[in-house]
């Protein structure tokens, strides 16, 4: 089980090395430095996996304190990991798509000055992530949830000489303080109640029954634990800062902001089921904001241009329906879901990442088309991942989101009806996407050309950018074909397509293939999830209608993006201006607070605290003329008298003292 | 009470005085090559004692260590005395280590002789004050600490110099006033209750002052409330302090915000707690809601600060409202964490005025219309800066979260609405942060930057001492919490006997002993104790566990 340790401490070598030493160490070596050190993390948690594997599933929980942290009267906190199957399971996707999309990052990254930096901040993240999920307590678990907003802030503004990536960075670290507040409530509630913040302590007797929690502390608890896990995980009401993090590069897109970090919100959930088995309305509130969240972002992922806004407003929907599977009381299925989406959608980002690297950083789809014809890995890549997100049988998405659903209509109906509308909006995006990608006539050399006039205001766009005109400069001026990327690149997108086509087999209900349920029993046995269960018949009809549905919208799709590609009629104003959300809150709350501000700062702190202290040093040194004595070197006397007067007393106390 | 064969203490209050007058000795025509060297070596003299004292402290204990008494101006009880416990064990520790690096890192203009007296003579006022057992002696240290202050600001600092300088010292020495009267009613009033000698010892007058009059405590307290607050500065009492900073050289900066702060929350502990106990549980509330409105009020006016200097000196105005907080929580978390962010502060923002300083010194301004992609050019720059923002925002894992969390949670478990609004700061101080750092070193550079080199190692090295303390007490504060938290339990259990109606969770005096020897143990004997604990134990505090009260007695 030492193994544990190593699992924790290669991310965080590798980041160190790279920080101090990254400067030395050149392109590629650090980027495969970085891969080895994940890598090597994603072997030592299979070891310990397979370690928990071989043991009886009641003692599948190892608790390894490593020193403590804060011991300040009867607070205790340590660094300490716990290893269970609810840790061990995210540790394995989390180094294991991490390592991938290290790899991958070699080939995307390559040239860009700033090569190092990047190889050490995506190091940092897995460490955090590792972190957060592998504590044995909520304060240090908070420890690697703010490690990898750091991490985020950083990569999300890489190319921090675009205003609008250093904006993007600021939102999305400033949005998370949001939930951070809730978080640091939660805790302090904690603490009040449990006076601890260990899961050995708060949590085990709760699961095990032996304890129980009353209603309003339950409640208390949850909700700002859910506040923490909404602006995390980006769901409503903190949803926007996600799209905006788009403006990392594209590895960092499919590392953090789907894979892996925006899933920590249904970690933090899921490990906090038994204070949430005490307060149903807390739950309520949970399967609500995955609903109402899946349902708003799928329709404004409908009408976006961008290649990432659309799988951005994808995840955001993706984690709604994994709320609405938690909040709905069936863990399991939010969590396969939750593995199934981290493959295909680091799948689609990459071959996103792909994609836009062969077009010389065209992130807009109308200025895409036909592409089928030129990127033979990346098309069948991508479209893997299109079947899987659009939840078309037998591909990943399929299979788990039928048993989100399955779980919502056992909830309530209605959640089953927002569930069931975002799937079929789902698959009518995708189609839009894929059809605006790989079909129609190409429409990229106009965009080139459009590329090389950017070019020219001297800021680089990305590293692909720089290479592209460097190895290809007759592409930057229109001329060029697309290309498939180096193998580094390429690699990682077959391992993941391969993942989301047979990936679902993991957690299959038929056949005793059921292993994520399994494995995940002892996290949630009847004490902390009421077990339920839906008949087979109606399971069948639910599934028959999803995929009914699924069809349709791809169909839909399909058909109504044959042609034309400007259809306004398809694109209205309101949902590409996401709801005026964003807009609306600007408007209404943050111009006001921004010029109640401003007031505060001028008017009140420069004008009337300081005027009314300066107006009593003004009334006390009489008129005016003496106060411009006091400032022509009065004081400086005065200060001085003071010093020689003291010096004195001294020398006079002391004479006589000495007597 | 460790006994070494040197009087350590009184080594670390006259070298630094030692070292004022030796650099106004050097003569005119060595000054500009020896007074460094020569002030460097006193400068590290003095850290060297201070590091062995601390090596020296034991953990465990509660009471004042390497106590040096001796009698000075007896009819009026006045003695020399020195003492160091866990409270101000750490501060002093940060003032040995804060002015080296801010004389000798930053650089700046004119005589070094005058520059480098008056910096020592700060220091060795700052550390008098820190270790003072006698009123009178603290007063004096106090005071005197406005006079090289005043002359560092007018002398070296920036174009409205003499305009901040003034309102430095005048305010800050108004608010003196108030402490001098208190002082002087607290020895007057105590004296009947001492066998009517009149004392300054700080340890006979808090043994005695819980049979003072409660009207008089409250007044008391309100007196000393008054001068720490303007000196802190708590709002409203902080508009001399925008200008002071803002014009103040990097140097007068670093010390100012990092040191000075310091001695107006420690005199907050150690005057108002520890003498008027009384008092200070029944002014708590107050201390306690302004220092939650200053935490509000101050992230508005900092966010929309226009210059980076002026930012940094609102958002200190934070940083301190929250050590203000922790105290008057009345519990083992919140004061420990107070005491923790006066550590915190003075590393953190001694180095973010280094880093500000050197900022200006590459571009030439600070406004932050004028700023812009700093990072493209000085990238090591920028991380340093970064990692120290991180620190101010409270990224855990670096020292300024651990601060903020005890005070909050031990604020949380005491008061629970204070600590509520308190928190918004982890939203609020990540606005102004990050904005400030995005303005400064993010977006297309502005102006021409190719002239602009990185900093420099030997800048690097001056900050590296604050940046090694700003990720090992972020990630391993223990020994320095085992050594603050047993005083802190005592103070409280302190205040707890003389106002059994305050809330203190964290510690009840039942059948406490803590390890203090019996010369300077101002709790009463254990029978009236326990009766005052029955009382007190189940407060708000109820659920916590007051597991804490073995910590005391272990040692």
């Amino acid at each position: 089980m030492n193994a544990a340790y190593l699992i924790v401490a290669l991310p965080f070598a590798g980041a160190l090395v790279l920080l101090f030493a990254g400067r030395r160490i050149l392109d590629p070596v650090s980027g495969w430095f970085a891969t080895a050190m994940a890598a090597g993390s994603f072997v030592c948690t299979v070891i310990v996996w397979s370690t928990l594997l071989g043991r009886p599933s009641t003692s599948r929980s190892v608790d390894k304190t490593i020193f403590t942290w804060m011991p300040v009267g009867s607070l205790h906190v340590s660094f300490g990991l716990q290893l269970d199957p609810l840790s061990i399971l995210w540790s394995l996707f989390v180094t294991g798509v991490g390592s991938l999309i290290t790899l991958y990052s070699i080939g995307y990254m390559r040239g860009d000055p700033s090569f190092s930096r990047f190889f050490f901040y995506l190091n940092a993240f897995i460490f955090s992530m590792l972190i957060l999920v592998l504590a044995d307590n909520f304060l240090f678990s908070f420890l690697g949830w703010e490690g990898v907003g750091f991490c985020s802030y950083g990569l999300v503004g890489f190319w921090f000489e675009r205003n609008s990536a250093a904006v993007a960075a600021k939102k999305a670290f400033v949005t998370n303080r949001v939930g951070d507040f809730g978080f640091m409530i939660a805790l302090f509630l904690m603490f009040q109640h449990f006076g601890s913040f260990n899961y050995s302590v708060v949590l085990a007797p709760l699961a095990s029954g032996h304890a129980t929690l009353a209603n309003s502390t339950a409640t208390f608890i949850s909700i700002m634990l859910v506040l923490g896990a909404v602006a995390k995980s980006a769901q409503i009401p903190l949803y926007m800062w996600l799209p905006d993090a788009m403006e990392g590069p594209t590895p960092v897109s499919a590392l953090i902001h789907a894979a892996t970090m925006v899933t920590a919100g249904v970690y933090l959930v899921a490990r906090a089921a038994p204070i949430l088995h005490f307060s149903p309305d807390a739950q309520w509130i949970v399967a609500s904001i995955g609903a109402g969240t899946c349902f708003l972002a799928a329709t404004i992922a409908c009408v976006q241009d961008d290649i990432k806004r659309v799988l951005a407003y994808s995840t955001v929907s993706q984690i709604g329906y994994m709320f609405l599977a938690e909040g709905s009381g069936d863990y399991q299925a939010g969590i396969y879901h939750t593995v199934m989406h981290a493959f295909f959608k680091a799948l689609l980002f990459l071959s996103a990442g792909s994609i836009i690297h062969a077009l010389h950083d065209e992130q807009n789809m109308k200025r895409m088309g036909n592409l089928r014809k030129y990127l033979p890995i990346t098309f069948p890549a991508f479209m893997v991942g299109f079947l899987a997100l659009a939840a078309i049988p037998p591909f990943d998405g399929f299979w788990s989101k039928d048993e989100v659903l399955a779980a919502a209509w056992h909830k309530s109906p209605v959640l089953w009806a927002f569930g069931i509308a975002t799937a079929f909006l789902t698959a009518y995006y995708m189609s839009r996407q894929v059809r605006l990608v790989f079909w129609g006539k190409s429409r990229w050399n106009s965009a080139a050309a459009a590329h090389g006039a950017a070019g020219d205001t001297g800021i680089p766009l990305s590293p692909a950018a720089a290479h592209g005109s460097a190895a290809h400069g007759s592409a930057a001026h229109g001329g060029g074909e697309p290309h498939e990327a180096p193998r580094t690149m390429t690699i990682p997108l077959v391992i993941l397509t391969v993942a989301s086509a047979f990936g679902w087999l993991l957690n299959a209900n038929f056949a005793g293939l059921d292993f994520i349920n399994k494995w995940l029993a002892p996290i949630f046995p009847a004490t902390v999830a009421t077990p339920f269960t839906v008949s087979t018949g109606t399971k069948w009809i639910l599934g028959v209608i999803a995929t009914l549905v699924a069809f349709g919208g791809l169909f839909a799709g399909m058909g109504l993006w044959r042609r034309a590609v400007d259809r306004p009629e398809l694109e209205p104003a309101f949902l590409a201006h996401a709801w005026y959300i964003d807009e609306g809150i600007s408007a209404t709350v943050s111009g006001p607070l921004a010029r109640m501000a401003t007031r505060f700062s001028f008017v009140v702190d420069a004008g009337w605290v300081d005027g009314l202290v300066n107006g009593v040093g003004r009334s006390a040194a009489g008129a005016g003329r003496q106060l411009r004595r006091l400032q022509t070197g009065y004081v400086r006397n005065y200060a001085l008298a003071i010093g020689v007067g003291t010096a004195a007393v001294l020398l006079y106390v002391s004479m006589r003292a000495g007597s | 009470m460790t006994t070494t064969g040197i009087p350590l203490l009184n080594i670390i209050v006259f070298l630094p005085l030692a070292g004022a007058i030796v650099s106004m000795l050097v003569p005119a025509s060595a000054a500009k090559v020896w007074t460094r060297p020569i002030g460097m070596a006193f400068a590290l003299g003095e850290l060297a004692f201070v590091a062995y004292m601390v090596a020296d402290f034991p953990r465990g204990k509660a009471g004042f260590e390497f106590v040096s008494s001796h009698s000075w101006i007896g009819q009026f009880g006045i003695s020399w005395s020195l003492g160091v416990d866990g409270i101000s064990l750490f501060l002093v520790a940060m003032t040995a280590l804060l002015f080296p690096v801010a004389m000798f890192g930053p650089s700046w203009k004119g005589n070094p002789r005058s520059f480098l007296a008056w910096m020592f003579l700060l220091e060795a006022a700052c550390m008098g004050t820190f270790l003072s057992l006698d009123l009178f002696v603290f007063f004096i240290m106090f005071e005197v600490t406005l006079v090289p202050g005043y002359f560092i600001v007018a002398g070296w600092g920036g174009n409205r110099r003499n305009y901040a300088a003034m309102k430095f010292f005048l305010y800050t020495f108004a608010g003196s006033a108030f402490l001098f009267v208190a002082i002087i009613a607290l020895v007057v009033l105590d004296a009947p209750h001492n066998g009517g000698h009149q004392t300054f010892s700080l340890i006979t007058l808090a043994k005695v002052s819980s049979s003072l009059p409660h009207a008089d405590q409250v007044l008391i307290f309100c007196g000393f409330a008054v001068a720490f607050a303007v000196k802190i500065p708590l709002v409203p009492f902080h508009s001399w302090l925008p200008d002071t900073y803002t014009q103040a050289p990097t140097a007068g900066s670093m010390v100012l915000a990092g040191i000075l702060f310091k001695l107006g929350a420690y005199g907050l502990l150690r005057l108002g707690l520890y003498l008027v106990p009384r008092g200070a549980a029944d002014m708590g509330p107050v201390l306690l809601t302004l220092a939650a409105a200053g935490i509000v009020y101050g992230s508005i006016v900092t966010i929309m600060q226009k210059d980076l200097k002026r930012l940094v000196a609102y958002a200190s105005i934070v940083d301190v409202a929250f050590i203000v907080l922790g105290f008057f929580a009345f519990s083992s978390q919140g004061v420990t964490g107070g005491v923790f962010e006066m550590v915190n502060h003075g590393l953190t923002t001694g180095a973010i005025f280094f880093l500000v300083g050197i900022v200006a010194e590459k571009k030439g301004t600070l406004r932050f219309s004028e700023l812009g992609g700093l990072a493209k050019a000085t990238p090591v720059l920028a991380a340093i800066f970064l990692t120290v923002v991180m620190s101010a925002i409270g990224l855990p894992g670096l020292n300024g979260f651990v601060g903020e969390f005890l005070v909050l949670v031990g604020t949380f478990i005491t008061h629970r609405w204070w600590a509520v609004v308190g928190t918004t700061a982890v939203v609020t101080g990540a606005i102004y942060m990050l904005w400030a750092y995005q303005k400064v070193f993010h977006g297309p550079s502005l102006g021409s930057d190719a002239k602009v080199t990185d900093i420099s190692w030997r800048q690097i090295a001056a900050v590296a001492p604050l940046l090694v303390g700003i990720v090992f007490l972020g990630v391993y504060p223990k020994p320095f919490l085992d050594r603050v938290t047993p005083s802190v339990n005592y103070l409280l259990a302190h205040v707890e006997q003389a106002a059994p109606n305050a809330h203190v969770p964290a510690v009840t005096t039942r059948h406490v002993t803590f390890n203090v020897p019996a010369n300077q143990n101002v709790l009463s004997t254990a029978t009236k104790s326990s009766k005052v604990a029955g009382g007190s134990g189940s407060g708000a505090a109820g659920t916590a566990k007051p597991a804490a009260t073995s910590k005391g007695g272990v040692g």
